[in-house]
């Protein structure tokens, strides 16, 4: 555990994982700095470790879960809207993304 | 602990009567003749579809003699095509109580059911007979599956399974682990950890065979809730889902039905073989659960995110639960909290010990949360698989 909202699970994860949620607005101290929430982060969610570059690997567990599909900046919440993966398309209850 | 001796030497940790449907069109009159009873060990299973099929006729065998199974009454319609004589014959072989009832022999709806109610009276009565032997830890098979995945699930409850699973396969119990379309993007990792290479190979053969066939259908398998919950992509819920293996060898890969015949860690392809014909590979969470006990799955270690609430027929399922709001929410459905690990209160190690420990009990009769509440999902479809090749079995420890 980072700190009471984030969780790292591998030291090369470019990614870190809600274990308490934070709301749009709110921040909290990692990796040296302040991360100022983009969107209400839940639990199991997604933020930006550090700048990930359109294109570059999103990585967790120590692995590739996917490619960045816009430029994302440092505390940047991830997920469908600037992330897909490398294998098949995801989908929502309206609508497929990734595509 | 003790299990029920049967006739082929294997031993079940329940003492279940099924009664079977083999076409929608017997549902009500099977259903209605367990309705009557009183007992939950009376439990309803059944196929749908009218014509025949090698897959669920495999699967309808494996569940009829499953070392939880006592005893089966079938109930037919008559004219569908399912082989009711060859599944009467093979629960017959294998020292089971069968009967069989033919509605359109039968006099119909009501008379069925009255017949159907006199028969499950009297393989009560035999499944007692049955005589309680001593049964190790390393006589079970236990499966695992996830459902209603989140961001929590590859945290806490599946890398906790997997620390359970090291435990078992070290006491040379039988773990099987599944679905190759959830372990999409984990194939490579996965082989390298599989007993010889010609296995590996086989491995990584199902998980393209699984992205190929999912491709085809349109969707991963990937629900939206996955998505709400935080996970982002297949592969992402892969990575979570391949932790429920543990650290342990991979020993074989095997096909739904197919019954490992020596301890050790197994993989089940669960994704058709050849060109996709009867839809998606597993309509929802209970399918696979079906062909985990039909390849002798004791009982059936659930991961859940989200918070699935379903149970199963014949084989208890217990329910580990990752993510501490949905934990708090659904408590009365989960048997582990290993939202703890989230929340930094426990370790991974220390819940995967509470798992096997629950285990231990439920395998001594103590019903899980499903159980008491009721819970006997079932799903059974049309599928088509080819058989296993010789690389697929163990061949050393």
């Amino acid at each position: 555990m980072i700190n009471r909202h984030f969780v790292l699970l591998n030291d090369v994860d470019n990614v870190f994982v809600c274990c308490k949620q934070l709301l749009t607005g709110e921040s909290t101290g990692l990796e040296g700095s302040d991360a100022v929430m983009t969107a209400d982060i839940t639990v199991g969610h997604k933020i930006a470790r550090r700048k990930v570059a359109k294109g570059e690997k999103i990585i967790k567990y120590g692995v590739s879960i996917g490619s960045a599909t816009k430029d994302i900046v440092f505390g940047e919440h991830i997920h469908m809207h600037n992330m897909k993966s490398d294998y098949i398309a995801s989908h929502t209850r309206q609508k497929r993304s990734g595509e | 602990m003790k299990g029920y001796l049967r006739a082929d030497g294997r031993k079940g940790i329940r003492n279940v009567v099924l009664v079977t449907y083999l076409v929608e069109c017997a549902h009500h009159v099977a259903r209605s003749i367990v309705n009557k009873s009183i007992s939950d060990d009376v439990q309803l299973i059944g196929f749908p579809g009218c014509y025949p099929n090698e897959y669920s006729l495999k699967i309808m065998e494996g569940l009829c003699t499953h070392p939880n199974v006592a005893g089966v009454l079938i109930v037919s319609l008559g004219c569908e095509g399912f082989n009711r004589e060859q599944l009467s014959n093979v629960i017959e072989a294998s020292g089971r109580s069968v009967d069989t009832l033919v509605i359109q022999k039968s006099g119909g709806t009501k008379k069925t059911i009255e017949a159907g109610i006199a028969s499950v009276e009297k393989l009560v009565s035999a499944a007692e007979q049955f005589e309680l032997v001593p049964m190790d830890m390393s006589e079970l098979v236990v499966g695992t599956i996830c459902g209603g995945s989140d961001g929590t699930s590859g945290i806490g409850a599946n890398p906790a399974v997997g620390h359970c699973f090291d435990k078992l396969v070290a006491l040379d119990a039988i773990c099987i682990f599944e679905e190759t379309g959830e372990l999409i993007g984990c194939e490579q990792i996965m082989a390298e950890r599989a007993i010889t290479p010609e296995l590996g190979e086989e491995i990584m053969k199902s998980v393209e065979k699984a992205e190929q066939y999912y491709t085809r259908m349109g969707y991963g398998s990937f629900a939206p809730g996955n998505a709400e919950g935080g996970l982002t992509t297949q592969e992402e819920k892969s990575m979570g889902a391949y932790a429920k293996s543990g650290s342990s060898k991979i020993h074989g890969l095997i096909k739904p039905g197919d019954i490992p015949s020596q301890g050790g860690l197994y993989l089940m392809d669960v994704v058709p073989d050849g060109d996709p014909m009867f839809g998606f590979p597993n309509i929802v969470d209970n399918a696979e659960i079906v062909e985990m006990i039909a390849s002798g799955s004791h009982l059936i270690l659930f991961t859940t995110g989200r918070g699935s609430v379903v149970g199963s027929a014949i084989s208890p399922v217990i329910k580990v639960c990752a993510n501490p709001e949905t934990y708090e929410n659904l408590s009365d459905d989960m048997d582990v909290n290993a939202g703890k690990v989230i929340n930094g209160e426990a370790t991974v190690q220390q819940v995967g010990d509470e798992i096997y420990e629950l285990v231990a009990k439920v395998a001594q009769g103590q019903l899980s949360k499903s159980e008491e509440l009721g819970h006997q999902e079932f799903v059974l479809t049309y599928k088509k698989f080819e058989g296993i090749g010789p690389s697929c079995l163990p061949t050393a420890r």
